[in-house]
């Protein structure tokens, strides 16, 4: 058996957690998104550090502002769309500059593998001149965290950490190093550099730019960007590959006889750099996932030879080993490489992949849980043939057959807003119109929106989908629960409190696992003719299943087969050789189902 | 077949030759091929552990290991794919085509088996998970799985992984006898196998997942 001392097979998320321990990280935060998640999840087992879950993105960011100004090492962490909400804080950020060294986590997600959309993050970096450093698997996750933070020092900004999907959720090896310390408790005041009036942020903005050109040199001569030159060139020494991240791997692993240059710094891009290996080469091609990011500022740094990229990769979803090797057999294979040599360069695109099916397959979608306390809420809107503005988190599956109930899922937050948006520009919809949105959604970004709707004499109805817990993201406490991330205990915030304090008089709160008392109470709502709120308060099924004594099934002699209850879309309720039956399995005893069933064919018995 | 354990196809009721797969793994793996293993089944069958189980044994044995996972929105019960490569050098952690793929599930073995290489082998257990989808379109779950995988190859072993899991008294060791029976093809060492099932499955679960992993590799046997 190998000896595996200090050697640890570990998620990219895992890595860069690992990273911030060793490199003396004293402070860190986040607020929970897929594929970022498991960052702070994984920071938090440290001890040494003090880190905090903040109700979103851009709290996160400024508490994590406040902490390099104290002195700390600090690492804040989001996904793509987080920095959106973080946007704000961060370009000035750039300006400011920090005391302790600061690193900012964004995870993109190529492919929506668990996000409403694929925007390409790295031009934040050159949006914000904030550098960025992007890891093509975990060791280096882990070991740019480092390497970030002495750059921050180094520079006095910011700097990013960009990972994307496959490199934040796919284990590799890592070697384990030890912690180091680092400095913290030398907070002067500076308000010239942290105070951004615009006399003085007209002063950091050149400051900034200076920076930036300093960078850049940086960036052309660190060996973070390296050149990979395969044993025996003969066959493509006239092409070279540019590419970074993951994509870097895909490239590595099928184009085996071409140089690459794998950028590890990817902004500022290290121009020189580029101009070196495109000297004596024919062809450069890059290689990048969703937008010509690279493509853009290499054709920019100008090398002088023919570069190709977009025109061969697809600007949407992830690239694989299959498109690449595709392209491969494009370049070596056939017309293209011999069009190049002699310099006529005209060959026609590559389609991306599209999955074979074998037969026409029954999609599985994700669902939501057996017993999940959101269903009952949107199999009664979806009846009462509600419009019902979404948000992001669980329940925005509600959107698939069977339930099929919502009508928008914007952004965090998006719901409550555009509830009041449809209502003021179309009057005949009012005694309609519903927003949902979960618990620590709201805690997140719908008290804005909820005072908002007060103020301009908004008449909808609000529910909130309090199942006590971040589910989406793999069940994370948040502000309502009373327990802070380092599981301290703290004040438990309720959202019908904080409705009544906003200036609304109809404030509900009800049991979904109670299907007749929740009909109720959303028909009385929507009749009213100002705003209402209704907090549908069920733990979620995940958190814990007691066992019970009892079990629900379908009484077969009593069953109509008329099929009401799989329009109820529970995964427990299963319809194999014309017969209805509960799978125990799965079953978690809500006993929503029973009144679902209008024959009463649905019981509850002893198990 | 006198084993009952399995429903096998027509190449493995002449007994497939486990030897011959593991030499010539061994050496391909030596000249530096990577092999590629897709894990397929339904979010929450427990797809995570089973690939953790997987790589940290080929590790153990001194490999280059990479593996892919899904988290998030994905779980929620629906279909989810993983991979775990290993060779002295691997790079991507996604497979492109896979040398074997190990479904939990029959419909996701299906589904996934155009990743399949051709000379391939599918390992899938025995169960019929009904994805809503069923319920609610005009598409229905597929009749003979079995039937319609031997279209495409003859390289497949189905495991009754769930009733034999039920009969140690544990659903959810199913995986880890479906990895017995991977374990017959992949030049792992026995003791690294035994290793990583130790190190990865719950402390008072370790002798029931022991058992299962030696039925696992027993069926074919």
């Amino acid at each position: 058996m190998a000896n595996l001392k200090n050697l640890k097979l570990l998620t990219g998320n895992e890595a860069i957690a690992q990273g911030a321990y060793e490199a003396g990280v004293k402070i860190a935060a986040a607020y929970p998104g897929t594929p970022s998640t498991e960052i702070l999840e994984n920071i938090s087992k440290y001890k040494e550090i003090y880190c905090q879950w903040s109700v979103n993105e851009k709290v996160a960011m400024e508490f994590a502002s406040g902490s390099s100004i104290a002195g700390a090492r600090t690492l804040v962490a989001m996904k793509h769309v987080g920095l959106n909400v973080a946007a704000d804080p961060f370009m000035t950020l750039s300006y400011t500059g920090i005391n302790g060294g600061l690193v900012i986590v964004f995870a993109d997600d190529p492919g929506m593998h668990s996000s409403q959309n694929e925007q390409d993050n790295r031009y934040y970096s050159k949006f914000s001149k904030i550098p960025m450093l992007e890891p093509s698997d975990s060791q280096e996750a882990k070991d740019f965290v480092k390497e970030a933070l002495n750059m921050s020092e180094k520079f006095d900004t910011p700097v990013i950490i960009r990972t994307t999907t496959r490199i934040s959720h796919s284990r590799s090896m890592v070697r384990i190093g030890e912690r180091c310390n680092s400095k913290s408790g030398n907070y002067k005041k500076n308000c010239q550099k942290y105070v951004m009036i615009p006399a003085y942020g007209r002063k950091r903005h050149k400051v900034l730019l200076e920076r930036w050109k300093k960078l850049t040199k940086f960036a052309e001569n660190s060996e973070l960007n390296k050149i990979c030159n395969p044993p025996d060139v003969s066959l493509a020494g006239d092409v070279g590959i540019i590419t970074s991240g993951i994509s870097y791997q895909y490239a590595r692993e099928v184009f085996t006889n071409t140089p690459i240059l794998k950028l590890s710094i990817t902004s500022p891009i290290a121009k020189k750099t580029v101009k070196e290996f495109a000297n004596g080469k024919k062809l450069l091609i890059i290689i990048e996932e969703l937008e010509p990011f690279l493509e853009e500022q290499i054709k920019e740094a100008n090398p002088g030879i023919k570069i190709i990229g977009k025109e061969y990769f697809p600007q949407f979803g992830e690239l694989s080993l299959e498109i690449l090797e595709d392209l491969y057999d494009e370049i070596f294979g056939t017309s293209l490489f011999k069009a190049i040599s002699s310099g006529n360069t005209n060959s026609g695109n590559i389609e991306p992949e599209e999955n074979v099916k074998v037969r026409s397959i029954p999609q599985r979608p994700p669902v939501l849980c057996a017993g999940c306390p959101h269903r009952s809420v949107f199999y009664i809107l979806k009846k009462l043939k509600t419009i019902v503005m979404g948000d992001i988190g669980c329940y925005t599956l509600s959107v698939l057959p069977p339930l099929s109930s919502l009508d928008s899922c914007l952004c965090m937050g998006a719901g409550i807003g555009q509830a009041l948006g449809m209502e003021k520009a179309d009057p005949e919809l009012k005694g309609r119109i519903v927003s949902v949105i979960g618990d620590s959604t709201f805690f997140h970004s719908g008290i804005t929106p909820l005072i908002d709707s007060v103020y301009n004499k908004g008449s909808g109805l609000i529910i909130i989908l309090d199942n006590r817990t971040t589910a989406m993201t793999g069940r994370q406490v948040n502000p309502g629960i009373g327990k802070t991330l380092m599981e301290e205990t703290t004040f438990e915030e309720k959202p019908e409190v904080i409705a009544r304090a906003a200036g609304i008089k109809n404030v509900k709160v009800v049991n979904p696992y109670n299907l007749m008392l929740l009909e109720k109470t959303i028909k009385e709502e929507l009749k009213k003719q100002e705003l209402s709120v209704i907090v549908s308060r069920q733990k979620c099924v995940l958190l814990d299943r007691t066992k019970s004594s009892e079990r629900v099934y379908i009484d077969t002699d009593e069953c109509a087969k008329c099929g009401l209850c799989l329009k109820f879309g529970c995964p427990a309720i299963e319809y194999r050789n014309n017969e209805y039956t509960i799978n125990e399995l799965l079953c978690t005893n809500c006993k929503v189902c029973v009144d679902i069933c209008k024959k009463g064919a649905i019981k509850v018995g002893d198990k | 077949m006198k084993n009952n354990n399995i429903s096998c196809n027509k190449s493995c009721s002449k007994k497939v030759d486990f030897e011959y797969h593991q030499r010539k793994w061994r050496k391909l793996i030596d000249d530096g091929s990577v092999l590629s293993v897709l894990l397929a089944g339904v979010g929450g069958q427990g797809i995570l552990l089973t690939s953790k189980v997987l790589s940290e044994a080929a590790m153990l044995d001194g490999l280059d290991v990479k593996v892919s996972e899904v988290h998030g929105m994905a779980q929620r019960g629906g279909s989810v794919v993983g991979s775990v490569r290993m060779g002295k050098r691997v790079y991507s952690p996604v497979a492109g085509k896979a040398d074997f793929i190990m479904s939990l599930e029959k419909l996701e073995a299906l589904r996934y088996i155009n990743k399949l290489k051709e000379n391939g082998f599918i390992i899938l257990s025995d169960v019929e998970i009904y994805p809503i989808s069923v319920y609610s379109g005009d598409i229905s779950y597929p009749k003979d799985i079995n039937s319609e995988i031997e279209n495409i190859t003859f390289n497949y072993i189905v495991v009754k992984a769930v009733e034999m899991a039920k009969r140690l008294n544990k659903v959810r060791v199913a995986n880890i006898i479906l990895l017995g029976c991977l374990s017959n093809f992949i030049p792992i060492s026995y003791k690294c196998w035994i290793e990583s099932i130790k190190k990865n499955v719950p402390h008072n679960a370790i002798d029931v997942n022991l058992k299962a992993f030696e039925e696992g590799k027993r069926i074919i046997n």
